[in-house]
């Protein structure tokens, strides 16, 4: 039994702003599956709610004019899944949605939930991060991108603004097009579990060499996390078996993991070490052997 | 044992469970479903330490809140003290379980104890009123670990009685001889954690009613008669005023062998006139406040002799029952007893301690012990084996218990054995030999393989410790079918299919003309203690031949009188009255029930009831056979192949038989990989009592179970059959543990074998470097 006080069902956007604003107390809605579970223990702040589950004009996975990929925020996990141009384009999106949860939270919940929520696990942030993934955000005073790296400000806490509505995640074609990723997530269940350390790897190779890199961790930090450092070490390097032990060196120096009871610091940095190996591995296998890459379609 | 027709053969035959429609179809009604008008909901206001005593508690404004019927404290409730454990009653003073409860408390004895409890309209309303009291306690240091409470000065957790609350010894054979004259000496210490059952179905029970001196109960238990019997105890009410229904139950595993809700719900009834009332746990309640599995802390010594032979066993154990006593020392007592059931050549000591701590309760739970006692005998007679250099499965060919052998400890020869056969069964499945010899190339670089085995030894039910009854009514309906009533209680195992197997087999009459009534009801059903102890199809299959051969018997009679001829030339087969002498066909089932009901003179409602007491215990035996690989950078174990292969006498019902090893063999591989149940060690915080941070094992998580049985035919059972219900969860642990081994060389003594621990000990061991190293 929930104690819930109010419930609105939006039929648009807009009609949410508008509700939101009406109502200052209120929470958006969208599969549930985070809200609902901070209701059921009871935590105050969730019991007026405005329902955008299932609004169309939050649901689609499209290519523009301009060769950006478009998410939209309201996209269960199961969509990104299903979606013939995602697993062409950015397959790494798939493989963090195929390790959320089970089939049915992957059917309620949806991506724009998972970062909203705001926590470190989150399985589609380090993907989204090494994208520069941009938050289109439509308020009260009318749209704005953010790019997912200023978007968490700290544990837990996002940058939204009362009124504001998540619609959809803008990947630009120069940060994905032509390059090959891989999301590695590292749990004590192969399902139903939050990662302990979950790593995104997306990179270019040309001549022999990594022309682009990008390495993301969850749970290496209190948010979501690039790695600089990292990421400027592999930059230019030939692909060689030193290349992964230089990885697993310098990536120590990026994260900033903690010992909890859930696992000890020195645990979580050892599998951090290994997952950047074993992500970039998988990264430049997909880029080496690349499977049936088409453009141009969309679900 | 009668001889059996063979055309009325149903024995053996993977017949549809009675309840398998029902239950796919939703239409099987569980305790939850079964609401009553006007029904309250009650909850208790838990303490948030784990050692204490309430100074002070104020429920004003609970009482007040909107909605709320009623609160209760610990100054309100019945001051005498009962005992929880579901065991049989003990005629023996010296046998009884320990009284220690009270319904509520106001001295704090573990995280979540029960100081008081809301009644009111719905659940929403009791949870908003349980914010509004208001508790002032007086903390004492948490007793948690073995020294603390075992230290002299020790604060007594049940003022009056020692923390100690059961110790004992046995020793079979030439112990000492045995350590002096041996070539070799073996020691391990060995831990096991806190693991849950997990049954799908929280514990639940309401009651209610139906006049004014009566109390009905209808509870998920394992255990309906006991349950009576304990509510009677803990309220003084008469036994007789109150009755217990058991509706269809989502398992228990143990955790329902235990009376845990249903002395507050009879008692909150009464005091509400008579209302309804239900009390529901949480997952969260139900993993921290129900039962769990005793946390053993083991030391095994093994003395063996070059040629293999162990010739001498110290086992010196500590197992900690937590805030109450529940099932206390029987658990340790009962594990214990299996060494000399698996080993019974090799002399062998034991002494075993049980302690209360400030802890969750721990109670019955699958096996009973023996995992844990097993766990580490089976990692001691590995290293055993490897120390001689002898081949893990020639070790324990060369040791185990074989047919004829007498158990040194109960003196009972072992009728049926088929664990040598079980062992070359596995070995041949997983491939041994060619293996081990391949493996040994996989014994260096990021993932390594290796094989490992462990055998197991359980019993059939409780006997001679406890009574073993078992109660049947057989009854022969108009249109010749019949109702079966049995005390045997049905909680998802399959009983009440092998039930109906059973009277088809011995009545001879056609499997689905048997219709076993599946809600028990302690009003009418006849006498059974429970579902534990894999005792059920076992001691009940002794009450059904009984009962079923009785109605047989006046079956024949009425036939008889119907036709004139002798009823000792009369059988029934295919639900058809024969008579074997002429081999002609008499009368159909059906003709004779109408006229056995209706005939104005002869017969009667044609019926049999028996009420049987078993004085055997068949030993079966098992193992567990597995292959894995060890990844070590990210300190995981992934199982390539695992079997387990069982001797548990006449295979009833292989599909069911399959369900019970594969569910078995699962919880086995959670308590060996996944499970514990993680307790600060300075405050008794319980940190992961919920299922995303308790992490039992998802479908994802377990490879395709494999199992095999070697099928002995046990002479002390009804039809040839011997217990099966836990043993699969035992060997799982110590096989993986020694596959482990097998696959790095590195002893893991603990469980579960979890990544952090794997990470712990592969860093000391050096196949992981060390963070400070990686810096220099
Ligand atoms: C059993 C279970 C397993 C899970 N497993 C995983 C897992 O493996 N990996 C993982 O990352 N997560 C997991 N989760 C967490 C959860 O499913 C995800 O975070 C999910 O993506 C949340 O999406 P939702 O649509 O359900 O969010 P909701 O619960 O509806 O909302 C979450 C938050 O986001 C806000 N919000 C939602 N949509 C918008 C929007 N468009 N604009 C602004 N704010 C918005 C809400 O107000 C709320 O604060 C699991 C949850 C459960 C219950």
């Amino acid at each position: 039994m929930f104690d819930l006080q109010t419930y609105h069902k939006a039929g648009s956007v807009e009609e949410a702003i508008a509700l939101l604003a009406a109502n200052p107390d209120s929470r958006l809605l969208a599969g549930g599956t985070d809200i609902l579970i901070k209701l059921r223990h009871g935590k105050s702040g969730f019991a007026e709610l405005i329902d955008i589950h299932g609004l169309a004009e939050l649901r689609s996975i499209r290519k523009d004019a301009e060769e950006n990929i478009l998410i939209g925020s309201g996209t269960t996990f199961t969509d990104i899944i299903e979606s013939k141009l995602l697993q062409r384009s950015i397959p790494m999106l798939c493989d963090a949605a195929q390790s959320v949860g089970g089939p049915q939270i992957r059917n309620m919940a949806t991506i724009g939930g998972n970062i909203c929520n705001g926590v470190t696990s989150a399985d589609s942030a380090p993907g989204l991060f090494g994208l520069n993934a941009l938050l289109q955000i439509h308020g009260p005073d009318g749209l704005r991108e953010v790019p997912v790296a200023e978007f968490y400000l700290g544990p837990g806490k996002v940058d939204l603004r009362r009124g504001d509505v998540l619609v959809a995640f803008k990947i630009t074609p120069e940060n994905y097009a032509g390059s090959f990723g891989y999301y590695y997530k590292y749990a004590m269940r192969d399902a139903m579990d939050i990662a302990t350390i979950g790593c995104a790897v997306s990179l270019k190779t040309a001549a022999s060499k990594v022309s682009d890199y990008r390495i993301a961790f969850g749970v290496a930090g209190p948010t979501p996390i690039r790695c600089p450092k990292t990421e400027q070490a592999v930059l230019g390097r030939e692909l060689s078996a030193e290349l992964f032990d230089c990885i697993a060196e310098v990536v120590i120096g990026d994260v900033n993991p903690r010992t909890s009871w859930r696992a000890a610091k020195d645990f979580r940095l050892n599998i951090i070490q290994e997952l950047a190996k074993r992500a970039t591995h998988k990264a430049l296998q997909r880029a080496l052997h690349p499977a049936g890459q088409k453009e141009g379609e969309t679900i | 044992m009668a001889q059996h027709n063979d055309a009325n053969k149903v024995i053996g035959k993977s017949v549809i469970r009675t309840d398998a429609v029902a239950k796919v179809t939703g239409r099987a009604e569980y305790t939850e479903d079964m609401h009553r008008p006007g029904m309250l909901v009650a909850k208790y206001f838990r303490s948030t330490i784990s050692h204490g005593r309430v100074t002070d508690i104020d429920t004003t404004a609970a009482v007040q809140h909107p909605g709320v019927e009623a609160v209760f404290t610990y100054k309100d409730v019945p001051q005498n003290v009962f005992a929880t454990a579901g065991h049989p009653f003990s005629l023996d003073p010296h046998h009884k379980d320990i009284e220690d409860r009270l319904l509520l408390t106001g001295n704090i004895r573990c995280l979540g104890d029960e100081i008081a409890v809301v009644v009111a309209q719905d659940e929403l309303t009791a949870r908003q009123a349980l914010q509004k009291i208001k508790v002032v306690c007086e903390p004492y240091p948490p007793l948690i670990r073995p020294e603390e409470i075992m230290a002299e000065g020790a604060r007594q957790i049940h003022q009056g009685s020692p923390n100690i609350i059961g110790e004992h010894r046995y020793r079979c054979g030439e112990v000492e001889q045995g350590f002096a004259e041996a070539d070799h000496i073996v020691e391990g210490d060995f831990t096991t954690a806190m693991v849950q059952h997990v049954h799908l179905e929280n514990h639940i029970a309401h009651a209610y009613m139906d006049d004014m001196d009566r109390i009905v109960i209808v509870s998920s238990t394992q255990i309906p008669h006991i349950v009576r019997r304990i509510v009677s105890e803990a309220l003084s009410f008469p036994l007789s005023k109150i009755r217990v229904i058991k509706p269809f139950i989502g398992g228990g595993f143990g955790n329902k062998q235990d009376v845990v809700v249903e002395p507050m719900v009879a008692f909150l009834t009464l005091q509400m006139s008579g209302r309804p009332v239900q009390i529901n746990l949480s997952r969260e309640e139900c993993m921290l406040c129900t039962r769990n599995r005793h946390p053993f802390f083991l030391k095994v010594k093994t003395g063996v002799m070059q040629d293999g032979t162990m010739v001498a066993r110290d086992m010196d154990v500590i197992s900690l029952t937590g805030a109450y006593a529940s099932h206390g020392h029987a658990i340790a007592a009962a594990g214990g007893a299996k060494q000399s059931a698996l080993y019974p050549r090799t002399p062998a000591r034991f002494h075993a301690r049980t302690l209360y701590a400030n802890i969750p309760t721990a109670g019955a739970m699958r096996a009973y012990g023996s995992p844990q006692i097993l766990y580490a005998l089976e990692c001691a007679t590995e290293d055993a084996a490897r120390k001689i250099g002898m081949d893990s499965v020639a070790f324990r060919l060369k040791n185990i218990a074989r047919q004829g052998d007498i158990n040194p400890l109960s003196k009972e020869k072992i009728a049926s054995c088929g664990l040598a056969e079980c062992l070359e069964k596995g070995r041949e499945f997983i491939d041994w030999d060619r293996k081990k010899r391949e493996y040994a190339h996989h014994k260096t670089g990021p993932v390594r393989k290796g094989l490992g085995v462990a055998c197991l030894a359980y019993a059939s039910g409780t006997y001679p410790v406890c009574v073993e009854i078992a109660g049947a009514r057989i009854v022969l309906n108009q249109d010749g079918m019949v109702h079966v009533m049995v005390g045997a209680t049905e909680i998802g195992q399959g009983s009440d299919t092998v039930v109906a197997q059973m009277v088809a087999e011995t009545l001879g009459i056609a499997y689905d003309h048997v219709r076993v009534v599946q809600a028990q009801d302690t009003d009418v059903t006849p006498f059974d203690t429970g579902a534990y102890a894999s005792r059920q199809a076992y001691v009940v299959s002794n009450a059904v031949f009984r009962a079923a051969s009785e109605l047989k018997a006046k079956i024949c009679r009425h036939a008889a009188l119907m036709c004139g001829s002798d009823a000792a030339d009369l059988d029934i087969v295919g639900g058809v009255v024969i008579d074997s002498k002429k081999s002609a066909r008499v009368m159909a089932l059906k003709d004779l029930a109408i006229d056995s009901y209706y005939h104005k003179e002869r017969g009667g409602q044609l019926s049999a009831e028996v009420s049987y007491k078993t004085t055997s215990n068949a030993p079966v035996f098992g193992c567990t056979f597995v292959d894995i690989d060890v990844d070590i950078p990210l300190c995981k174990i992934k199982i390539n192949r695992i079997i387990n292969v069982h001797d548990s006498g006449v295979i009833l019902n292989p599909v069911q038989a399959a369900g019970q090893v594969h569910g078995g063999t699962f919880m086995g591989i959670g308590a060996a990989l996944f499970e514990e149940v993680l307790i600060d060690r300075e405050t008794g915080y319980v940190y992961n009592n919920n299922l995303l941070d308790y992490k039992f094992p998802t479908f994802m998580d377990i490879p395709s179970l494999h199992h095999d049985f070697v099928e002995t035919f046990e002479p002390t059972s009804g039809y040839g059959n011997k217990a099966l219900g836990e043993p699969p969860v035992i060997t799982p642990p110590p096989a993986i543990r020694n596959a482990l081994l097998d696959a790095t060389g590195v002893h893991i003594n603990s469980l579960p074998l979890s990544p952090h621990v794997l990470f712990t000990h592969f860093t000391k061991n050096g196949l992981l470097k060390s963070r400070g190293e990686q810096h220099v």
